[in-house]
């Protein structure tokens, strides 16, 4: 994609600004660095057309979570299905959130910010659709209220290998009583669990879809997606 | 627990994110959500004021078209909670229009649903 220089690095590996915190650690010219000379006060970043909504002036915007737990693979799944170059934002936490921030027994770590990932793909003249990815962590509450307000649902990515690390979030995708689906992300060389088991385990109801998808592929990306959208449908219907 | 003095330790940004939004609060989100769709205002404000170095590159970057809010936190790498601030500022002094998204109701969801759902296969088969 022709972007802007200041565009933030696209995090393509399997999600390194969520694998270590905090995020600036391994992204250090995201944030918290002096600002760049194009990104300085008083300067602005130049876009190219293509970052812009085309049909901004008429078009609803829409938006699904892209959910899961740190490493799962939601930004490369958002980057797959983008048209843009995924984006991130970053929060600084507020007083109250540190109060209840689990991160207290790290050294040295007295506030956080977080990474919320977001792609982008033009639906039709009518639609755009909005993908945001974002660690399933209780202590995020404001980014969960923003990200979770209007979203049409969730699709939440399993690593089959660490299923426990997934109730979290499914437990945050339900208190915001957002309807969802599981894709579980199938990392080469991962056996992968009958579906059974993997029912059972993350405690799901009969009709909410399972499917497999591999982040890094389009179609099959594309196929999960649709699958939440079908299974969204139904919903209302 | 943290002094004032060592908040924000890993920033290195020149002011605090209070000092760039001049003190004000967030806005309602009703008002301005991560996907409000913002350009700039065709005419411009009736009575032009001035406009803080971050207010200007806010303004500049919706000055070629509609951008949602989370794209324009993530191209000025500027808090979010510090956008939506100086976005709704900006909007309020004529600077911007925003778009927000439509409110939900069943109807409305599944047309949107079933476009999403067309848009998808005819994209990626």
């Amino acid at each position: 994609m022709a972007f802007a220089p200041n565009s933030v690095e696209p995090p393509h590996a399997v999600e390194p600004p969520h694998a270590v915190e905090p995020p600036h650690a391994v992204e250090p010219d995201t944030a918290g660095d002096p600002p760049a000379p194009h990104a300085g006060p008083g300067t602005s970043p130049r876009l190219g057309a293509q970052a812009y909504v085309r049909g901004g002036a008429t078009q609803t915007a829409v938006k699904i979570l892209v959910v899961g737990h740190f490493a799962v693979g939601k930004t490369t799944f958002i980057g797959t299905i983008s048209e843009i170059e995924p984006l991130s934002t970053e929060e600084t936490m507020t007083r109250a959130g540190e109060e209840i921030d689990d991160l207290k027994g790290v050294t040295g770590k007295t506030t956080t910010t977080v990474a919320m990932d977001f792609g982008r793909l033009t639906i039709s003249d009518r639609v755009v659709l909005y993908l945001f990815g974002t660690p399933g962590q209780q202590r995020f509450v404001q980014m969960w209220e923003d990200m979770a307000r209007g979203a049409l649902g969730a699709l939440v990515l399993v690593d089959p290998e660490r299923l426990a690390d997934s109730f979290q979030v499914i437990d945050l995708i339900e208190q915001y009583s957002l309807d969802y689906a599981i894709a579980v992300n199938h990392f080469d060389g991962a056996p992968l669990r009958d579906e059974a088991a993997l029912r059972e385990a993350l405690d799901l109801l009969d009709d909410t879809p399972v499917v497999t998808c591999d982040a890094r592929d389009e179609k099959s990306s594309a196929a999960a997606l649709t699958t939440l959208v079908r299974y969204l449908l139904d919903r209302v219907r | 627990m943290t002094g004032p003095g060592e908040w924000e330790p890993e920033a290195a940004e020149l002011v605090r994110p209070y000092v760039i939004t001049k003190g004000r609060g967030l806005p309602d989100e009703a008002e301005l959500s991560l996907i409000t769709l913002v350009t700039a205002a065709p005419e411009g404000p009736r009575r032009p004021t001035r406009l803080s170095p971050e207010e200007q590159r806010l303004l500049d970057i919706c000055s070629a078209g509609y951008l949602s809010v989370a794209e324009i936190a993530g191209h000025t790498r500027l808090p979010l909670g510090v956008v939506k601030i100086l976005l709704a500022a900006l909007t309020e002094g004529g600077y911007l229009i925003t778009r927000p998204p439509v409110a939900r109701a069943p109807l409305a969801d599944r047309e949107i649903l079933e476009e999403v759902l067309n848009g998808l296969r005819a994209k990626f088969g």
